[in-house]
């Protein structure tokens, strides 16, 4: 006679079948992103912020509480404010500019044509290559005596190298060139947010709209910009946070010069807290960042989810 | 007057034909339906009508004029998509209001006629609603709605019932066609499902590999099929056509039935041998072959299911059965249809 059910082993150990248990997986396959966090994001950020309200330098590393003493001082400064402005200018602009040639690019990588696939990896290049290279490319771009774009303006008899532009010389072009260097860094993640987005459009919603009398205008602003637009704003939320904290084009090309003109919150919380050796001052001035991409983060993700609704 | 009038037309996806020479004339307040199998070329042929696809030759004519070369807007026709297209961003009331916004219709006008619409279809209460809040049902109306707002010169519907399961899309049936009745919209409606084209079309227009092949009343299209393959494809189950004297016999299985079940001596008359039968309630299918014809040709018969017992029709056993001789239908060799009786 054969029995019907051998006994089942019973495991070697208790906790041979441990990670089988849906909580303590859970735990263990959250833990490291915690943990990165808390150590790498968590813990400076704390220590940000009781640098910002001591009187921490580098020369006299006290722990002496001063409350929002450093705020206040950040606040009198013009030097500050101006940065801020920057910080603002350069942020919404160039993201602005970005979306725009991402918008147009989508378009334009939408028709079909001979080598379509290989333009589309191309175009993600910007944004691929490291913007230490990039930034030392547009260097030679803009430089004051090699400039490319002055050689050919030259050239071409438009302006003559007496009145040409000085282009990181002057201030307001200055702050040009670094939100056309940032746009062109992220005008390729914007041309793939756009791509996925428009796909996604039912074609039967677009034929509808054609033949219920919209023309490519109205096709394009009333149907197709509007369905898109919760996956454009979180390519934006995106753009926003990394441009307003970036200071790596600043560093990299203007050093904050001419005069301040191209100075960034980024860049003068580095300057300030860590060349000047002022640590809590700067720590301030970084921490004027926080209420901004807060309040753009968590406004973006409202708009998001009433779209949603 | 005809609202659309078609002259030839032909569209080429490089050297296919996907229309190859369609002429139809459809009248002011008829219901059209083009009926044929996937890939025939029924919604290319009704995407030209309404402008999205350009015909390569062949004249289109909306109202009693040529629109060959007007935009979509231009030619006053609204159609309904497979699945609805409704703009998802908008509310119901800007869905339906959308077609009036594009003509630059006043504010107040748009007002008038979206309430006149949504009261048409019953939705008057599912305004402020966003299409994701709907029912299928309900987007449906919406879609007709925005459709019919405009009071377009023709209503052009691509396969509007296939995205509704079984049970919605008779009451959805019957619901177009009594809103058609009462608007007396001039309708095109493109379908591949031959219930829907018998029980909705004033006429049928059976279309395959881009061709017309028959355009008539239901009635017309079931008793007197133009050729073999309309015969095979309105029907269900399909006409039975054997090979006969170099052509084609063909009958209605509802026609074909046991001898004693039909008086009168103007029959011709079969030893059908059953292979196989399927009870379905209301009737029997009854599978098997003719005595004296290609023994591979399944010949099907529809018997009234009360009327047949069980037990008198057996697999194996060969049986007298006959066909009214008004209900044959003979076919040349090349499938077309030669005379009547």
């Amino acid at each position: 006679m054969v029995s019907i059910a051998e006994p089942i082993a019973k495991p070697a150990s208790p906790f041979r079948f441990l990670l089988d248990r849906r909580e303590v997986l859970n735990a263990v396959l959250i833990s490291p992103a915690i943990l990165y966090v808390f150590l790498l994001v968590g813990l400076p950020f704390l220590l940000a912020i009781y640098y910002s309200v001591s009187a921490y330098t580098l020369y006299d590393p006290t722990w002496r509480f001063v409350g929002i003493q450093n705020f206040l001082d950040v606040l009198k400064n013009p030097v500050f404010l101006r940065t801020l402005g920057n910080t603002f200018l350069f942020t919404f602009a160039s993201n602005f500019l970005g979306l725009v040639m991402g918008k147009f690019g989508a378009f334009l990588l939408l028709q079909p044509f001979r080598g379509r696939r290989i333009v589309r990896a191309l175009v993600i290049l910007p944004w691929a290559v490291p913007i230490a290279l990039a930034t030392i490319a547009w260097e030679w771009i803009f430089d004051s005596l090699y400039s490319v774009i002055n050689w050919t303006l030259i050239a071409l008899g438009i302006v003559t190298r007496a009145d040409a532009p000085n282009w990181l010389g002057s201030p307001g072009l200055a702050m040009l060139c670094i939100i056309i260097i940032n746009a062109w860094r992220f005008f390729p993640f914007a041309i793939v947010i756009f791509l996925a987005g428009i796909t996604a459009v039912p074609q039967d919603v677009i034929d509808a709209a054609t033949v219920d009398g919209a023309g490519f205008w109205r096709r394009n602003y009333q149907i197709i910009v509007p369905m898109i637009l919760p996956i454009v704003a979180i390519g934006l939320i995106f753009g926003i946070v990394f441009t307003f904290t970036d200071l790596s084009i600043v560093f990299l090309l203007t050093n904050g010069g001419p005069a301040g003109a191209t100075s960034v919150l980024g860049f003068e919380g580095f300057q300030v807290g860590i060349a000047s050796g002022d640590v809590a001052h700067g720590a301030a001035i970084s921490l004027f960042m926080l209420p901004v991409l807060l309040v753009v983060v968590i406004g973006m993700l409202r708009f998001i989810r009433r779209r949603e609704i | 007057m005809s609202a659309v009038l078609t002259r030839d037309i032909v569209k080429k996806f490089g050297d296919v034909p996907a229309v190859n020479g369609i002429s139809l004339t459809v009248p002011d307040g008829e219901f059209m339906v083009l009926l044929g199998p996937s890939g025939c070329g029924k919604t290319t042929f009704l995407r030209i009508i309404c402008g999205l696809e350009q015909q390569t030759s062949g004249d289109l004519l909306i109202g009693g004029n040529i629109v060959n070369d007007l935009p979509p807007r231009a030619r006053g026709v609204a159609m309904m998509f497979q699945s609805y297209g409704l703009y998802p961003h908008y509310t119901v009331r800007k869905n339906i209001a959308f077609p009036l916004r594009t003509q630059r219709v006043p504010g107040a006008e748009i007002n008038k006629k979206v309430e006149w619409a949504s009261q048409l279809f019953g939705i008057s209460h599912l305004l402020e609603r966003r299409p994701r809040q709907l029912s299928g049902g309900e987007r449906q109306r919406v879609a007709l709605a925005r459709a019919l707002v405009r009071e377009p010169t023709a209503l052009l519907l691509d396969e509007p019932l296939s995205n509704l399961d079984a049970k919605l899309r008779a009451s959805a049936r019957l619901e177009i066609k009594q809103f058609q009745q009462r608007v007396g919209v001039t309708t095109i409606y493109v379908t591949h499902d031959q219930v829907e084209a018998m029980g909705m079309g004033d006429r049928i227009a059976v279309i395959d590999h881009g061709r017309v092949r028959q355009v008539g009343t239901p009635g017309e299209i079931y008793d007197d099929p133009a050729d073999r393959f309309v015969a095979t494809f309105v029907g269900t189950p399909p006409m039975n056509i054997v090979a006969k004297n170099g052509g084609y016999l063909g009958f209605r299985p509802e026609n074909f039935l046991p001898r004693e079940m039909i008086e009168g001596s103007a029959v011709a008359e079969f030893s059908f041998r059953v292979d196989r039968s399927e009870y379905l309630g209301s009737e029997r299918i009854v599978y098997g072959v003719l005595e004296g014809f290609d023994p591979n040709q399944i010949v099907t018969a529809k018997l009234p299911g009360a009327h047949v017992a069980e037990e008198s029709i057996r697999p194996g056993e060969w049986h007298a059965f006959a066909v009214r001789n008004n209900a044959l239908r003979f076919f040349d060799k090349d499938g077309n249809r030669t005379s009547r009786h």
